[in-house]
């Protein structure tokens, strides 16, 4: 039986990368297929309900997909993620010249945060801030840059707005991932020195590949031992692995998501029963 | 040894600490540690997700002796992975291309390390004996060191006045010349899209031989309109002969019915031009022409030598390749008339019966020698003489 899994359509190159993967996974007596979703709502809750054995998931739809399963009485684990996955921060930056020394310094004033759905540059930012003592939208102004809603943060154009943003002098701090802010100084969307880090979250992990106890087990197993064989070293992988960002295959952990849980808590993203209660929230 | 630390000092990485980070581990084995340590306060994020990316792991000091360290990098191995099974593709001189350049090798420069995989673009000519002459990489040089500019060539100034139908020939011809000279662009325009980059010197030489084409096209245009006339006549099977030409898609063949039968013969007609020019504008375009189509020739002569000597059923091909353009043509009129009678009458200069009887005479020896420098040079290409003979009859009348 074809092992099927749902990846979200975010952008062209997933085409490329999952009809890659496919060929090569076929390649190795892998009988695999894949289909693509607009946002991330719809193959959460397509997962659990069984119509896909697998889900490319953001750290989100894995939050979403862990409360669906247990509210159905049902169990998903994460299979493997990207060794880009792990241990991500996000960081509160201010114009070099700002007067903010400590987040405490940014209370009356304005932050940038990403489209509201995403992990790295809206919840988890928006939880950072709770804890150092500031509640969004009451002891700081939020202004969201609400870019490809419903693809939790994976379309970079927010968080590049809410540097921009910063940079124009329209608000007073912007949130964005680590990797973000090292790419927007490279490319010279922020000119060297124009930014400080104010501050950094702690370590959370991304994506996994998400399995669901309704699939089968055994083809589930060698899916997971074929992702974890990728080689970068294959000439023929390679480009895919570099579309996708990565250089290898990790084991799956959940030890990462506590964070993006308290967020969705906070926030009321999602209920415990994994039902969508985000005011604002259209995918 | 103790782990080396990598001091940054102020450099951060919006500024290209990258690179002293990445030459820092280039000394590493995959597993080995590096301490980078530095001034800017945003460098451990920055380390963080650069080292992410590119596959390195990175911790901070945990033990009292790491602490000469902001953090440590412990060295991953994607960038040894990305370049462990590259080649190089030849090498950089003539005489260290090889025969088949595999597909993915593509644009890459002749000699470079080419990393594995990635696409390959549809180069079909891509067996060095496809295309290959040893007089290539020679020929270019010659050819990009005789390079000329039309403007100042060509003395465009010069005073002369010709009678009237003296000048309508002289157009008559210049159109005819354009027209050919724009098949001979377009040939091998469209082979060098099709060669594999590896034998670069062919690639260039037809570049160049496109190249000289185009200033044929201007310059022969620039001499027809001098005299502030129109152009004159494109026959149909003038066009229908050269049609043939484009529709060859045989590197060999093309560059055979081209290069050798028909740049060939233009050289004669160039000749006979300079000769029986009737002003000085009309002695110099031709005259430059000509130069140029000689290297054009010799290039089809040595890559054709090249090949009969490597496959002996080439001068049958060849052979097919001269009937197969002959019977598409057997219907046709050839060459156009007005360009045969403006020939005769530049060759006449004046309107007398003795003078256009010697015009004629003129442009009948004109085509027996011609017909001489085809039959020469497939002698040369191997072709006993009884033969060659007959393949430069079936040649097309309209000479190109």
């Amino acid at each position: 039986m074809t092992l099927l899994m749902g990846g979200v359509a975010y952008d062209p190159k997933v085409v490329t990368i999952w009809a890659g993967f496919r060929d090569w996974l076929r390649a190795h007596d892998l009988d695999y297929d894949f289909v693509l979703y607009s946002n991330y709502e719809r193959q959460a809750e397509d997962l659990v309900a069984g119509r896909l054995d697998a889900a490319w998931n953001s750290p989100l739809a894995w939050l979403r997909c862990e409360r669906l399963a247990a509210a159905a009485g049902r169990r998903v684990d994460p299979l493997v993620m990207r060794d880009t996955d792990r241990d991500l921060t996000s960081v509160l930056l201010v114009r070099a010249d700002s007067g903010c020394a400590t987040v405490a310094d940014l209370k009356g004033r304005t932050v940038a945060l990403g489209a509201v759905d995403s992990p790295q540059a809206t919840l988890i930012p928006a939880t950072f801030l709770r804890r150092e003592g500031l509640v969004p939208g009451e002891d700081v102004t939020i202004r969201r840059f609400d870019v490809g809603v419903g693809l939790h943060g994976d379309h970079i154009g927010g968080e590049r707005d809410a540097v921009r943003a910063l940079l124009a002098g329209e608000v007073d701090a912007a949130a964005v991932v680590d990797a973000n802010h090292l790419l927007f100084g490279q490319e010279g969307t922020l000119p060297p020195g124009s930014t400080r880090v104010l501050a950094q979250t702690p370590p959370y992990d991304h994506c996994n590949m998400t399995v669901v106890d309704t699939a089968p087990e055994e083809p589930v197993r060698r899916f997971g031992e074929l992702l974890l064989s990728m080689s970068y070293a294959d000439p023929a992988m390679r480009p895919l692995l570099d579309l996708e960002g990565l250089s290898r295959w990790e084991d799956g952990r959940t030890g990462g998501y506590g964070a993006l849980a308290v967020a969705v808590d906070e926030t009321g993203f999602y209920d415990a029963e994994g039902r969508v209660t985000a005011p604002e929230y259209v995918p | 040894m103790a782990p080396r630390v990598l001091d940054l000092r102020g450099l951060s990485f919006e500024s290209g600490a990258h690179l002293l980070v990445q030459r820092a581990l280039r000394d590493l084995a995959p597993g080995q540690r590096l301490g980078v340590t530095g001034a800017d306060p945003a460098l451990e994020v920055h380390l963080r997700a650069w080292c992410r990316r590119h596959g390195h792991r990175v911790r901070s000091p945990e033990t009292e002796g790491e602490r000469d360290a902001r953090a440590w990098i412990e060295r991953g191995s994607a960038d040894l992975d990305r370049w462990a099974d590259a080649e190089r593709a030849g090498g950089p001189s003539a005489a260290d291309t090889v025969a088949t350049p595999p597909g993915h090798w593509g644009l890459a420069a002749r000699g470079a390390l080419v990393e594995s995989g990635g696409p390959e673009p549809p180069f079909d000519l891509n067996h060095r004996d496809l295309v290959w002459a040893e007089i290539a990489p020679s020929l270019y040089r010659h050819a990009a060191s005789a390079q000329w500019d039309p403007e100042t060539a060509v003395d465009w100034g010069s005073e002369f006045a010709l009678p009237d139908e003296i000048e309508r020939a002289v157009v008559q011809v210049m159109t005819y010349l354009v027209e050919n000279e724009q098949a001979a662009l377009v040939v091998p325009a469209r082979l060098l899209a099709r060669i594999h980059p590896h034998f670069r010197e062919v690639m260039q030489l037809l570049a160049v031989q496109a190249a000289d084409e185009a200033r044929h096209v201007d310059v022969f245009t620039r001499r027809a309109l001098l005299s502030g006339g129109e152009l004159g006549t494109s026959s149909v099977s003038g066009r229908e002969s050269l049609e043939t030409l484009l529709t060859e898609p045989d590197f060999s063949l093309a560059s055979f019915l081209l290069s050798v039968l028909g740049e060939g013969s233009f050289l004669n007609l160039l000749e006979f031009l300079d000769t029986n020019a009737p002003d000085p504008v009309t002695r110099q375009v031709t005259a430059l022409a000509r130069r140029d189509e000689a290297r054009h020739v010799a290039f089809g002569v040595a890559h054709l030598h090249h090949q009969s000597t490597l496959d002996p059923a080439l001068r049958s091909r060849l052979r097919a390749a001269v009937e197969r353009r002959h019977d598409s043509l057997q219907d046709t009129a050839g060459l156009n008339q007005d360009v045969f009678d403006s020939l005769v009458v530049l060759a006449a200069g004046e309107w007398t019966p003795d003078a256009i009887a010697r015009g004629w005479e003129k442009v009948r020896k004109l085509q027996e020698e011609m017909d001489d420098g085809r039959q020469r040079r497939l002698v040369h290409l191997g072709f006993p003489g009884d033969e060659a003979a007959e393949l430069s009859r079936l040649h097309t009348r309209n000479f190109m």
